[in-house]
């Protein structure tokens, strides 16, 4: 009996191993499960806010390969690189870094690209998510603190995306640089100063590349990543809201466990949102400095747009009347109210939403179930309001261009604006109001009388009257969840054979009047293609 | 199982039990279990698989011609019409089929291959239980019971008056390394231009009158160094030659305007490019309106009247440039401008 025998290793008994090493020394076996057993309801519309999430997501890893070729310095050179139209020129040292990116680096347009667009899907993500969020009332009680935490979030990709566009100092951001001097100049009673404090002096001066660059790739993104944690943390703390239907409650959370469908789903998700990035930042050119050249104080064009989430403000600047006050040798610039004021009721007033909604309708109760935005008129109608408002000023931040392609006078897109910025909001409201109560009475009337058929039968008296078919036996009660609307929704329609090159089953009976019963098709069905 | 303990260290317990028996024990029930094709191996489940397997194949396809590309593809920027403008389309198109391919993959088989389930979670609506809120509360309560400051008012203050200043450290270091007063030197107030100052283009070269024909403009800089660059970011001119009857109207409202009064020379006219909205080059001359145009907020300016605001959000004319002619013949400032130039602020009355 050799005692040096050497144990025999077993391949199959090291996960078994490592796991019960890990648990032994981390005691995690039933928070993980905890974890992987977390129930997510499952909705299209629960997706939007992951498209922001995986949008930063690519923005960090993008933006990690960016720095490693960007120099943020001002440092006046002359271009000599492989763009042959700008040899010559003067210019920062970072836009030279920035023309290398795109012409020297090997992939670095690419990933410049994607790094931008990345950045307008982030920011639409964020938007599109805060409209889901509220017009099913997701950010009602208990979860107003992270609806503020969106708002925050909002603006700090705001600011973020602010600062990333600057930095390359072309023509185009140096405008853009220009216009937010004037703006903190523009804040009574400190405005000056802070100007002066945040460029270092004169506009443009050569430190306020180098502080946006910190401020871009360390203190924003660092307070962002911690702001993101907090939301998802919360999120999960408190569970994600579902929708109502059969079997769901306010106490409860219908759909799957996270591991292994729903995390599949996900990370698939994220695939798809790096794809359409991808074949963004490949195909679709976004911000050619090479064209625009270097920053000059004294070159603009027409058509100098910003990136598409600071276009409304942009708009309200437009838009915003000749006024100035004066006053004991004091000037409040008509540049405050546009840019200043109202950002600032933009943060303020979504943020306090939850509590102001809470207030009016006496509600302290708290929700996890979403409403259809049809039967909350009055906050859809608002919704709609707040929208209007800003595709309005959304589209006069480029009437410039819609004056231009559309040949109408540039000052009467400006009255354009004023005059639709005022109306056109009430007109949402009212609008949106009243289609939200016909959808509701369609919904209880196909509850009470049943669907439309299509079916027109003649009475003896002679006159013609559409069958309905009733839901059910009784009178159903809303349950503030989708309503059949169409026959087809209640298995009257056989389905298509399925199969792209050969039928995979087959093909139903031709329909005869009465249609047969779902069950009686679905029985001559093989049973392998159904669930 | 109900009632009785489970056993999970029953032989005759499935895997699958053991799950459901462990998401019971995390609040969770799986009420609804079941594979998406209860008979293996059918047609249509092998055509499932063969799309995913499709799909994973592709993305490896295209990761190769990703790398191949990005390795072999000629990429730096040579002029004209050539593969290098390619080279980035490439890249993203390759990229994107990858990621693609990836995600159908996935999404593919998590939706129809994997089982079908519904599980149903509870929650907790409302706080915790009230005997561990009194908990936590008392051992929150008697942080400050055991510090007693209620007892010592002399600590009380001591911390405050003695922890306040300090927290000043933390912040007025900051802001103090960044502030800078704007007015001193009251850059605000100056510009580029003094009297004498020729009036140059971008190129240095100093300008005649007879160098701008009648009814044109001419961007004009400071004639000191670095007059020309972005260190002189508020100095940038126009140079207007009126035809007659303008430059009638101009020197009329000019010579009328307490401010203006003889700073057009002959028929020549020079106002601030910088907006007095936002700051940008206000750089569209409309010749036959006299209206010069701000592109980024449309401010429209009325160059016969004193450039005062006709249209758009700026409030202020801008700042006429006192003009003469130097011994040389050139065109040279009689002094800087009289008024602040660009965007308006809280102390410009």
């Amino acid at each position: 009996m050799s005692a040096k025998r050497r144990r025999k290793f077993d391949l199959k008994a090291v996960p078994g191993s490592v796991a019960g090493r890990l648990d032994d020394d981390l005691h995690i076996a039933s928070p993980l499960r905890k974890i992987m057993n977390k129930v997510f309801p499952d909705h299209w519309s629960f997706l939007l806010g992951e498209i922001a999430l995986w949008s930063f997501v690519i923005l960090l890893l993008t933006g990690t390969f960016l720095t490693f070729f960007f120099d943020p310095s001002m440092e006046e050179v002359v271009y000599n690189g492989s763009y042959v139209p700008l040899r010559g020129v003067t210019m920062s040292r970072a836009f030279e870094s920035s023309l290398e990116i795109s012409f020297d680096v090997r992939g670095g347009l690419f990933i410049r690209q994607m790094h931008h667009w990345s950045a307008l899907i982030f920011m639409a993500g964020i938007i599109v998510h805060m409209f889901r969020t509220f017009f099913t009332g997701a950010f009602r009680r208990p979860r107003e603190l992270n609806w503020i935490i969106g708002v925050m979030l909002f603006w700090l990709g705001f600011t973020e995306g602010f600062a990333g566009y600057s930095l390359p100092d072309d023509a185009l951001s140096g405008t853009g640089l220009r216009i937010a001097n004037a703006i903190v100049m523009s804040v009574p009673v400190i405005g000056s100063w802070a100007a002066s404090s945040l460029f270092g002096g004169e506009f443009p001066g050569t430190v306020i590349v180098p502080r946006l660059y910190i401020l871009h790739v360390l203190l924003v993104p660092a307070i962002l990543v911690a702001l993101i944690t907090a939301h998802l943390v919360l999120l999960l703390l408190q569970k994600h809201t579902q929708w109502p239907g059969p079997g769901r409650t306010n106490h409860n959370v219908v759909g799957e466990r996270m591991v292994p469908r729903y995390a599949a789903k996900m990370g698939g998700f994220f695939m798809m949102v790096f794809a359409v990035t991808a074949l963004m930042g490949g195909l679709f050119q976004i911000n050619p400095i090479w064209l625009f050249g270097p920053y000059e104080a004294s070159v603009v064009s027409a058509a100098s747009q910003p990136d598409w989430y600071v276009m409304f403000l942009d708009g309200s600047t437009r838009l915003f009347p000749a006024w100035e006050i004066r006053a004991f040798g004091y000037t409040v610039p008509p540049l405050f109210w546009p840019t200043v004021m109202l950002p600032g009721i933009l943060t303020v007033l979504p943020a306090l939403y939850p509590y102001i909604e809470a207030r009016f309708v006496k509600d302290k109760s708290v929700h996890h179930l979403l409403q259809r935005p049809r039967d909350v008129p009055t906050r859809t109608a608002l919704g709609a309001m707040a929208i209007a408002f800003y595709v309005v000023l959304l589209l006069s931040g480029g009437n410039d261009v819609i004056a231009d392609k559309f040949d109408i006078s540039l000052n009467a897109t400006t009255w354009m604006g004023r005059i639709g910025l005022l109306l056109l909001p009430p007109l949402a409201f009212w609008a949106v109001y009243r289609i939200c109560l016909g959808l509701q009475q369609h919904d209880r009337e196909v509850l009470a009388h049943g669907v439309e058929t299509g079916i027109i039968r003649r009475l003896p008296d002679g006159r013609f009257v559409e069958i309905h078919q009733p839901l059910s036996a009784k009178e159903l009660e809303y349950a503030g969840w989708a309503v059949p609307k169409k026959m087809n929704r209640l298995g009257a329609l056989v389905p298509t054979v399925r199969g792209f090159f050969f039928p995979l089953e087959k093909p139903a009976p031709t329909p005869v009047s009465p249609a047969p019963q779902r069950q009686a098709i679905e029985s001559a069905e093989e049973i392998e293609s159904r669930h | 199982m109900t009632g009785t303990r489970f056993d999970v260290d029953d032989p005759a317990v499935t895997r699958f039990e053991l799950v459901r028996e462990g998401a019971r024990r995390d609040g969770v029930e799986i009420v609804h279990y079941e594979p998406r094709f209860p008979i293996p191996g059918t047609k249509a489940e092998r055509r499932v698989e063969r799309t995913v397997a499709m799909m994973f194949l592709l993305a490896g396809g295209a990761a190769t011609a990703f790398l191949v590309a990005y390795i072999w593809w000629p990429y730096q920027y040579e002029a004209g019409a050539n593969l290098t403008k390619l080279y980035t389309p490439v890249l993203g198109l390759t990229l994107a089929l990858t990621l693609a391919g990836i995600s159908f993959g996935v999404i593919i088989w998590a939706k129809r291959l994997l089982p079908h389930e519904v599980a149903v979670e509870k929650r907790h609506v409302g706080g915790s239980p009230a005997d561990e809120r009194k908990l936590t509360a008392a051992s929150l309560v008697n942080i400050v019971d055991e510090t007693d400051v209620a007892r010592r008012p002399l600590l009380k203050f001591a911390v405050v008056a003695g922890l306040l200043p300090v927290g000043a450290v933390a912040v007025v270091p900051l802001v103090g390394g960044l502030l800078k007063n704007p007015h001193n030197p009251d850059a605000l107030l100056h510009t580029g231009f003094a009297p004498g100052v020729r009036l140059v283009r971008k190129d240095m070269s100093p300008i005649r009158p007879e160098d701008v024909s009648v009814g044109g403009v001419e961007t004009v800089f400071p004639g000191i160094p670095g007059g020309t660059t972005n260190e002189y970011a508020d100095s940038p001119t126009l140079l207007f030659h009126l035809r007659d009857e303008d430059a009638a109207a101009a020197a009329r409202s000019a010579n009328a305007d307490p401010v203006n009064k003889d700073s057009m020379y002959l028929n020549f006219v020079a106002y601030s490019k910088i907006c007095t909205h936002a700051g940008c080059p206000a750089s569209l001359y409309e010749q036959q309106t006299h209206k010069l145009l701000c592109p980024c907020h449309q401010s429209q300016f009325k160059v016969t009247e004193n450039a005062r605001p006709v249209f758009g959000p700026a409030t202020r004319p801008l700042p006429m440039l006192p003009i003469t002619v130097d011994a040389d013949g050139f065109f040279a400032a009689k002094s800087d401008y009289k008024v602040p130039i660009g965007p308006g602020f809280w102390e410009r009355s």
